[in-house]
């Protein structure tokens, strides 16, 4: 019995493997433009900042299928950004793991918005002004002062995006659907698994996995949070 | 080195206006809180953009509203020490020191001289959050001297220290006036840190410039005794060390005679200040005799001012020195004292505070 539970066929470890690729790359590709956003709407003040900050916080509300379908509706082969990105630059996403990629990234995102934010409004300020006064220009405080005390902050919202978008099933499967070694993720086989008779076994060795996983990014999240509190300055 | 600054600005209740030039050497603004000093000091900074005025650092235009003239802060060259220190906490001191001179002109190396005016050699390796109060503010000035700047700004440096910190960091301000050849703007509101630092003082009061002079003469101008808080009015006497006696008292020599005080470290022969408190003079017309104060010093009534209260400030003059003393109104009436009046500055040895000595 345990050393089937530890049987892996390759269905499971394209899974397990096509998992992380998709969740590390969400993860990276959407950390820049997070720490972009966290910044703005934490200290800019625009036309439209109550509207950006609806638009990063929908897929956190709506059904997740729905935001999949949305992203169908945009990306689709002949749909509008879908034809245009196919035929500027060959780029297609939908039915493929990079089609996997932005939709775990698109609902991983509020919640590492919501978490790099925090980090933010924590930075105070008078550092930020002392800074200059020594003669760092705005950009090189941001990038001297702001930023590393922000990187708890951030670290914090990667992980948890990153975990978020190891778990993301309703968007990636209405996306790019649920094909073997294409786009069935960790959730999207566990979920095949279930659909076949005596398929039970091999589903309760992914959730096994995923639980394997989750803990350990968590233990990692927490070691490294630890390490970089200690750097900043533990506030 | 100088700075000349003219500007007004209206900043909430405050309605700010300030002009005023100076050279090298310690410039204290002198006021009560909200009376926009830290405001002054971050127009010169820039951290805050006047309404209108203009603003000069050695001789370089670096604000003016009117030519449309404004240098970001970290083009400034302004070096500014914050009440509360202001450390990067992800670096350690040496990493904070090291984040100056990566933007400043000159070396980009540690200057062991800056080190070593502030004794924070052996805290290079140390991490922010292990250093004491006073060591905060040390590591601030050596960082912002770090920066090359033109000007040095002190946001009460000292106001977050408890009077033990207080004594270890002032020595180090005073090398730091001597040494810098810096002019620097040392915001209090502390009579006797500004008696013993700065050679000028501008008050300001409710956001206006209430009087601006030599520290000594702001010092014991009665009619500014009430701008610079009664209670601690005072003033500071030059006197050289002509005696130490075994019983705890040191003698000194003044313009018009002998002062005995409670025992100094200073050598013989060294010239040291001294402040005497206005509420700490008791006037006589006659000398006492038989009486345990052992300074009686034979002065002449040159100004008297009432207060709004019970007292009244007496100017006197002892020989070249001015002295304040506070009397209440109903005894300088009885003495029917006017200018002129000769009479007897008395001043008891023990009223005198060790921390109101200086070299």
């Amino acid at each position: 019995m345990e050393t089937k539970l530890l049987e892996l066929g390759p269905t499971e470890w394209m899974a397990i493997r096509l998992s992380l690729k998709v969740a590390l790359w969400a993860t990276l590709l959407s950390l820049p433009l997070a720490i972009y956003v966290a910044l703005i709407l934490a200290r800019g003040k625009f036309w439209g900042k109550q509207v950006l900050n609806v638009l990063v916080h929908l897929p956190l509300i709506m059904p997740p299928v729905v935001t999949g379908y949305l992203l169908l509706m945009l990306f689709g082969r002949n749909k509008p950004v879908g034809q245009f990105l196919e035929n500027s630059i060959g780029f297609v996403l939908v039915f493929k793991w990079t089609g996997a990629v932005l939709a775990a990234a698109i609902m991983a995102f509020p919640l590492m918005v919501r978490s790099i934010r925090l980090a933010v409004e924590n930075v105070d300020p008078n550092l930020e002004e002392a800074a200059r006064t020594l003669g760092a220009s705005p950009l090189m405080v941001l990038v001297s002062v702001t930023l590393p005390l922000m990187l708890p902050g951030i670290v914090a919202g990667a992980v948890l995006a990153f975990a978020k978008a190891l778990g993301e099933f309703g968007a990636t499967i209405t996306f790019v659907s649920n094909i073997e070694g294409q786009t069935q993720t960790l959730p999207s086989a566990i979920y095949s698994f279930l659909q076949v008779p005596g398929g039970d076994q091999a589903a309760l060795t992914l959730v096994g996995i995923a639980v394997l996983i989750s803990v350990l990014a968590l233990a990692a999240s927490e070691i490294l949070g630890a390490r970089v509190r200690a750097r900043v300055g533990g506030r | 080195m100088s700075l000349r600054i003219d500007i007004g600005h209206r900043i909430g209740e405050l309605n700010l206006s300030v002009a005023f030039s100076v050279e090298s050497g310690v410039t204290a603004l002198f006021g009560p809180s909200g009376s926009g000093k830290t405001t002054v000091l971050k127009a010169i900074s820039g951290l805050l953009h006047p309404d209108h005025g203009k603003i000069d650092i050695a001789g370089r235009s670096v604000f003016d509203r009117e030519k449309g003239i404004n240098f970001p802060t970290h083009k400034r060259q302004v070096g500014y020490v914050f009440q509360d220190a202001r450390l990067f906490p992800h670096l350690t001191v040496k990493g904070n020191l090291e984040y100056a001179y990566k933007f400043a002109d000159r070396g980009r190396k540690l200057d062991r001289k800056i080190v070593d005016l502030l004794g924070i050699g052996p805290l290079l390796e140390r991490r922010i959050d292990g250093l004491s109060g006073g060591e905060r503010q040390r590591v601030a000035i050596a960082r912002a001297l770090f920066s090359d700047p033109k000007i040095l700004l002190l946001d009460e440096p000292m106001a977050a220290l408890d009077e033990p910190r207080k004594r270890e960091i002032f020595p180090y301000l005073e090398r730091l006036r001597d040494e810098a050849g810096l002019p620097i703007i040392y915001v209090s509101h502390s009579l006797s840190e500004v008696a013993r630092l700065a050679s000028q003082i501008a008050t300001l009061k409710d956001g206006k410039m209430a009087s601006f002079g030599a520290t000594s003469d702001v010092m014991s101008n009665p009619t500014l005794v009430q701008d610079l808080g009664i209670r601690t009015a005072g003033s500071v006497l030059r006197a050289q060390v002509e005696n130490h006696f075994p019983d705890g008292i040191s003698e000194l020599r003044t313009s018009v005679g002998s002062l005995f005080i409670p025992s100094v470290t200073a050598p013989l022969e060294s010239v040291i200040n001294l402040r005497i408190l206005a509420r700490d003079v008791i006037i006589s017309l006659s000398k006492p005799e038989n009486i345990s104060a052992l300074n009686i010093l034979p002065a002449k009534v040159v100004s008297i001012k009432k207060g709004e209260g019970p007292g009244t400030i007496v100017e006197l003059a002892s020989g070249e020195d001015r002295i304040l003393a506070r009397i209440t109104s109903r005894s300088a009436e009885t003495l029917g004292l006017s200018v002129n009046t000769p009479c007897f500055a008395i001043i008891k040895s023990l009223s005198i505070n060790p921390g109101e000595v200086w070299t």
